[in-house]
């Protein structure tokens, strides 16, 4: 109890002596009150959290086991047991365009969604009228609630026919630029759709995370940049966006996570293909991690299955390292902002 | 434009002024413009999800619909139904939730009660970074958890329901923690001083108090499951019969419904039969993606609900 200086907080969020290892006296203490059903109860909350770490690493285990016996065949064999595995020369030349396609997809989708997240949460956060914005930014987040299977029914069946006349435009016009090369699919079904659904799928997590650190800006920092003078979007460039600046990669490597992991609507929309293509715009020549074990799950044999898994461990990774970064760039904000 | 009634250098500064605002105020209007037009491009999606599962729902959506299976149902015929995905899903759904509470309110409770020190950090990092965890991944991980205690090759509920309770635990654990929170530290010392033991508090004062908000939390995170389609289509399969049983054999759920009528496609018509449509799939696709959507909608309104009518004050 001597090492503290701050006062007690309320929020149940204890001061800085509960970092430190408990010191044998005040064990004493605690103990005295802390006996019988008291006991039991600590133990057994204390287990459920430690449930939840198990279960991350049980995750890891049993899929590595799983994808064992396709990490350890040799190749030849592999590509002869595994009906679609055509030509590749090993699995790490299989998972390889699929890390590729599935990469490529999450970043269009990052790229065409994190303007519009930013716009979004400044409007509900500094723009909307006070009284309509959270009913506002409730509207956004029924974009989350919205399930992957109706994204991706909306996008096969009405995103792509309606989209194809801008595609094919971008092809005619912009065909110069790699993305847009290539012939355009009569269909749609390509990644720049791909991309585009799963942009509206992560709009929601981006806007919420970046609305939450928008409103976090100091009051006074604000003012400060207005009674200078500046109008209300230099306000926002000066004060708003500097201090939001690690919640911004923060949240856009979230949404990042969320559509490298997204299955059904990649499996419902894209017409698959295992090349290493930027093509944007021709059909047949990505696909993702994710959608691809989905579709040949089902029908796979023992070691197909074990390669599905093999696969499915790196996505796992990728998200894990992804997720990881994320999290710890707002853990560590959190304990600086403390000091405004 | 010009002031009269000021001097000659005042009305000179005022122009020089105006000068260098009008571009800054340009400015300023079209971040404005641009940002109200990324909130309305936002709105488009989501208005045009709605509008079409409505529209192209709707005409499917009927008692029959409900109430039947898709047994002995082929080709174009103008029948069949979500009767056994609707079982399928409350059941795996229910089992789910049943795995998921009790882990994750204990583990809300002892990161609010009890939790210090490096474990309790480390748990609270790694609930949010399992909130990220790809459904595929979980739907992986509980179909080769089952592998290795039963075999290869398993497909029945109850994988389903623990591939979900993956993904439901970090969701359940973050709302209960926030709502254990709010309850003011004045009523646990309250009964402390009292002399009650620790975990009577838990139970009478602190779980009593947030109870209200704990369960529009899980209301909320049974909303944000019951769609997860892509673990449920490896670790439950598929069916048109009805199955009651979790325990043996495939179960239908709406979700994955949804995508096999999609994945099935338009039905090849002899023409002039006119028992066959050939849009029959995709109708019955909308049809479950309507249902679903309801699900989802009326999750998020009793959600809301709970809130309202049971907050602390209403509880004696």
């Amino acid at each position: 109890m001597t090492s503290t200086q701050s006062p007690p907080t309320q929020d149940g969020v204890r001061p800085a002596e509960d970092a430190a290892p408990p010191r044998p006296g005040r064990r004493r203490r605690t103990r005295a009150a802390d006996k019988g059903a008291s006991r039991l109860f600590r133990w057994t909350a204390t287990g459920a959290g430690a449930l939840i770490l198990v279960v991350l690493v049980a995750v890891a285990a049993f899929l590595v086991l799983r994808a064992w016996p396709a990490l350890t065949t040799p190749a030849a064999e592999l590509t002869e047991e595994v009906s679609w595995m055509g030509e590749a020369t090993s699995l790490l030349d299989f998972v390889g365009p699929l890390i590729f396609g599935t990469v490529l997809a999450a970043a269009l989708a990052l790229v065409i969604a994190t303007p519009i997240a930013l716009g979004i949460a400044l409007f509900t956060s500094h723009y909307a009228p006070r009284r309509l914005a959270s009913g506002l930014g409730y509207l956004v987040d029924l974009l989350a609630a919205i399930p992957s299977v109706v994204y991706g029914l909306w996008g096969g069946l009405v995103l792509a026919p309606m989209v194809k006349p801008i595609w094919a435009w971008l092809n005619e016009y912009l065909g110069f630029i790699p993305f847009f090369a290539g012939t355009v699919s009569p269909t749609a079904r390509v990644l720049m759709t791909v991309g585009l659904v799963l942009a509206v799928m992560i709009l929601p997590i981006i806007t919420a995370v970046s609305r939450e650190v928008f409103l976090q800006t100091p009051r006074l920092h604000e003012e400060a940049a207005l009674a200078l003078g500046a109008t209300r979007w230099e306000m926002i460039r000066v004060a708003v966006l500097p201090f939001a600046r690690s919640g911004i990669v923060s949240a856009s490597m979230l949404g990042l996570g969320r559509a490298l992991g997204e299955t059904m609507a990649v499996l419902m929309i894209l017409s698959p293909g295992f090349l290493y293509s930027f093509q944007l715009l021709e059909a047949g020549q990505q696909q993702t991690i994710a959608a691809n074990i989905a579709a040949q799950f089902p029908e796979a044999n023992p070691l197909g299955v074990s390669a599905l898994i093999a696969t499915g461990l790196a996505l796992f990774v990728i998200t894990l390292v992804v997720n990881m970064a994320a999290r710890a760039i707002v853990a560590r904000r959190k304990d600086f902002s403390g000091a405004n | 434009m010009t002031a009269t009634t000021l001097p000659e250098g005042n009305a000179e500064l005022r122009a020089l002024l105006r000068q260098v605002d009008k571009g800054r105020h340009r400015k300023d209007r079209l971040m404005k413009g641009l940002i109200y037009g990324a909130f309305v491009l936002a709105m488009l999606p989501l208005i045009s999800v709605s509008w079409t599962v409505l529209v192209n729902g709707i005409e499917r959506f009927n008692a029959y619909f409900l109430t039947h299976s898709m047994r002995g149902v082929y080709g174009g015929m103008d029948a069949g139904g979500i009767y056994h995905a609707i079982i399928g899903t409350l059941e795996i759904t229910l089992f789910a939730t049943l795995i998921s509470v009790p882990i994750g309110l204990l583990t809300a409770i002892y990161l609010v009660e009890y939790g210090r020190g490096s474990l309790a950090r480390s748990v609270t990092f790694f609930v949010d970074v399992m909130t990220g965890i790809p459904s595929i991944v979980a739907g992986l991980f509980a179909y080769a958890l089952f592998a290795v205690v039963l075999g290869p090759g398993v497909r029945m509920g109850v994988v389903g329901s623990v591939a979900l309770s993956v993904l439901m635990i970090p969701v359940v654990v973050r709302s209960c923690e926030e709502m254990l929170r709010l309850v003011p530290n004045e009523l646990r010392e309250a009964a402390l001083a009292l002399g009650v033991p620790r975990w009577l508090v838990v139970i009478k004062v602190v779980l009593r108090t947030s109870i209200a908000g704990i369960g529009t939390g899980i209301t909320l995170a049974i909303a944000r499951i019951i769609g997860e389609t892509a673990p449920l289509l490896i670790t439950v399969g598929v069916i048109d019969s009805i199955n009651f049983n979790l325990f043996e054999g495939r179960m239908m759920t709406l979700p994955v419904y949804v995508y096999r009528q999609y994945s099935q496609g338009l039905v090849p018509c002899t023409p002039g039969d006119l028992e066959c449509i050939p849009t029959i799939n995709y109708d019955r696709a909308w049809a479950a993606a309507l249902t679903l959507i309801i699900i989802v909608m009326l999750l998020n309104l009793i959600g809301r609900l709970i809130t309202r009518f049971f907050a602390p004050k209403n509880l004696g």
